[in-house]
């Protein structure tokens, strides 16, 4: 660690570099509160009439009952719906998503990815995110609001009957909504997995530096 | 980060912690409630929060499942009808649903049965199935959404509960209709009157051209497309208008309450 924050200080002679500002840290962790809530109460709604031949163990789902997860998913869906808004508009206004996810080009991501698997891939500089980075994170944030838009088709599929016609209907909707979990889900598990193989990117988005 | 520090105590089985507390805690159900959410004590040892209380964290999502009734209020358009579908969309066979086998079903007996009518009404006389036959009728294929998650299209003819409501001198500025049933336990279930004026909210006596089934709630149901299932009461045998919340068999347990679609 001290050698990486000597070679910071070589870089910049100023004070350490803001990576992350407050405004993503805090929408990024009550992100991460409201998604574990939603995906842990809708595995719960899931069990009540499965899609698929599993079912999700009771250990893992939160609610304990239907009627008890309902609650848990559309109370955290306000967290989430809320905060999300907040992040898109923040993201889009400060100039934030063009800054930091675009480009995404396909030689970008091919070359990274094959950096990525032959471990060649640098973590040197946090605040410029490889292709790989650029395409998960933007591509997370369109899953993000397929699920919350599929969501509200579920949920009112006659106030909002064009919505759920979008997604072809309501049985196809509650497909929609249990792949975007799973996407979420998918990406979840690398992304924790990446931020403690690179430790200070966790520390990053804890303490901004 | 103190608080933190304060609870992950060194040896202490975080797990072990949370089954001893629930072992303090009285109630079965509130027991089984906590232990879905023993993930969700790991999840407040991370973050700090302090949701150990059980109970104002039952009470905190008890209020705002009544704000989520009020935002759905709101979301109602009266004049937004739930979309129709063609026969050839009709679910068959239609599932059966309930907290109990189809065996153990009320059986009613149509000659005997009359609808009990009571609360804001100016004419509280009880009704036959045979007067109500008489009403005038009109039949919709919609679908049935269950609070589970399924959902099933089925084809129901019955009379507006609208019409039933004007003829019996309702006062439809009273907040609900409460309906209830022959079910073993008394199912019962209020409808609020926005919902109960929709103009295919209906008072059901056929499913698919036939008298209604027993599976399906012989000899009246109400059929409100734009409810989830468990607001579309079987077997019914008493509506009361009033201005009161009176609870409902399913709402009673934490089922959102309004449940629109």
């Amino acid at each position: 660690m001290s050698s990486i924050s000597a070679d910071h200080s070589a870089a910049a002679p100023a004070a350490a570099k803001v990576i992350q500002p407050a405004w993503v840290r805090i929408v990024h962790w009550i992100n991460a509160v409201a998604m574990v809530l939603m995906i842990m109460s809708g595995w719960q709604i899931y069990n009540a009439s499965p899609l698929f031949d599993f079912t999700f163990s009771r250990s893992i789902t939160l609610g304990g009952w239907l009627g008890g997860a309902l609650q848990w998913h559309f109370a955290a869906m306000w967290l989430l719906m809320v905060n999300g808004l907040l992040y898109l508009t923040l993201g889009l206004v400060t100039g934030r998503f063009r800054r930091k996810l675009l480009p995404i080009t396909v030689d970008g991501v091919v070359g990274d990815t094959k950096a990525a698997l032959t471990g060649k891939l640098s973590h040197a500089d946090l605040t410029t995110y490889n292709y790989v980075q650029k395409l998960l994170y933007a591509g997370i944030i369109v899953v993000g609001i397929l699920i919350v838009l599929s969501g509200l088709a579920i949920w009112k599929p006659v106030q909002l009957q064009w919505l759920t016609a979008v997604f072809g209907g309501y049985d196809v909707a509650r497909y929609v909504h249990f792949f975007c979990m799973a996407a979420i889900v998918g990406f979840l598990v690398i992304h924790v997995a990446l931020a403690l193989l690179v430790p200070k990117s966790l520390r990053a988005m804890i303490i901004g530096r | 980060m103190g608080r933190m520090r304060k609870l992950l105590i060194p040896g202490v089985d975080k797990q072990l912690l949370v089954k001893d507390a629930t072992k303090l805690m009285p109630d079965l159900s509130r027991r089984r409630f906590i232990a879905g959410g023993a993930s969700l004590g790991a999840l407040t040892l991370l973050t700090g929060c302090d949701v150990t209380d059980s109970f104002s964290a039952e009470s905190m999502l008890t209020q705002i499942s009544k704000f989520n009734d009020a935002v759905q209020a709101k979301l109602f358009n009266p004049n937004t009808l739930a979309p129709t579908f063609p026969e050839s969309a009709i679910t068959r066979p239609f599932p059966f649903n309930a907290y109990y086998a189809l065996d153990d079903a009320p059986t009613i007996d149509g000659k005997d049965w009359k609808l009990e009518v009571r609360g804001l009404v100016e004419n509280k006389k009880s009704w036959t199935l045979e007067e109500l036959y008489k009403l005038p009728q009109e039949k919709q294929i919609t679908r049935h959404i269950c609070v589970e998650g399924w959902s099933a299209i089925g084809s129901w003819t019955g009379v507006r509960l609208s019409h039933f409501l004007q003829l019996i001198g309702a006062d439809t500025k009273a907040k609900y209709c409460w309906f209830q049933c022959a079910d073993s336990d008394g199912y019962n279930s209020p409808l609020d009157m926005a919902s109960a004026l929709h103009p295919q909210t209906q008072m059901t006596f056929r499913f698919d051209n036939e008298i209604l089934p027993r599976a399906y709630g012989y000899p009246m149901k109400i059929r409100v497309p734009t409810k989830l299932g468990f607001k579309n009461p079987k077997y019914v045998v008493s509506m009361e208008v009033t201005n009161d919340y009176k609870g409902g068999y399913w709402e009673d347990q934490g089922y959102n309450s309004f449940s629109g679609s």
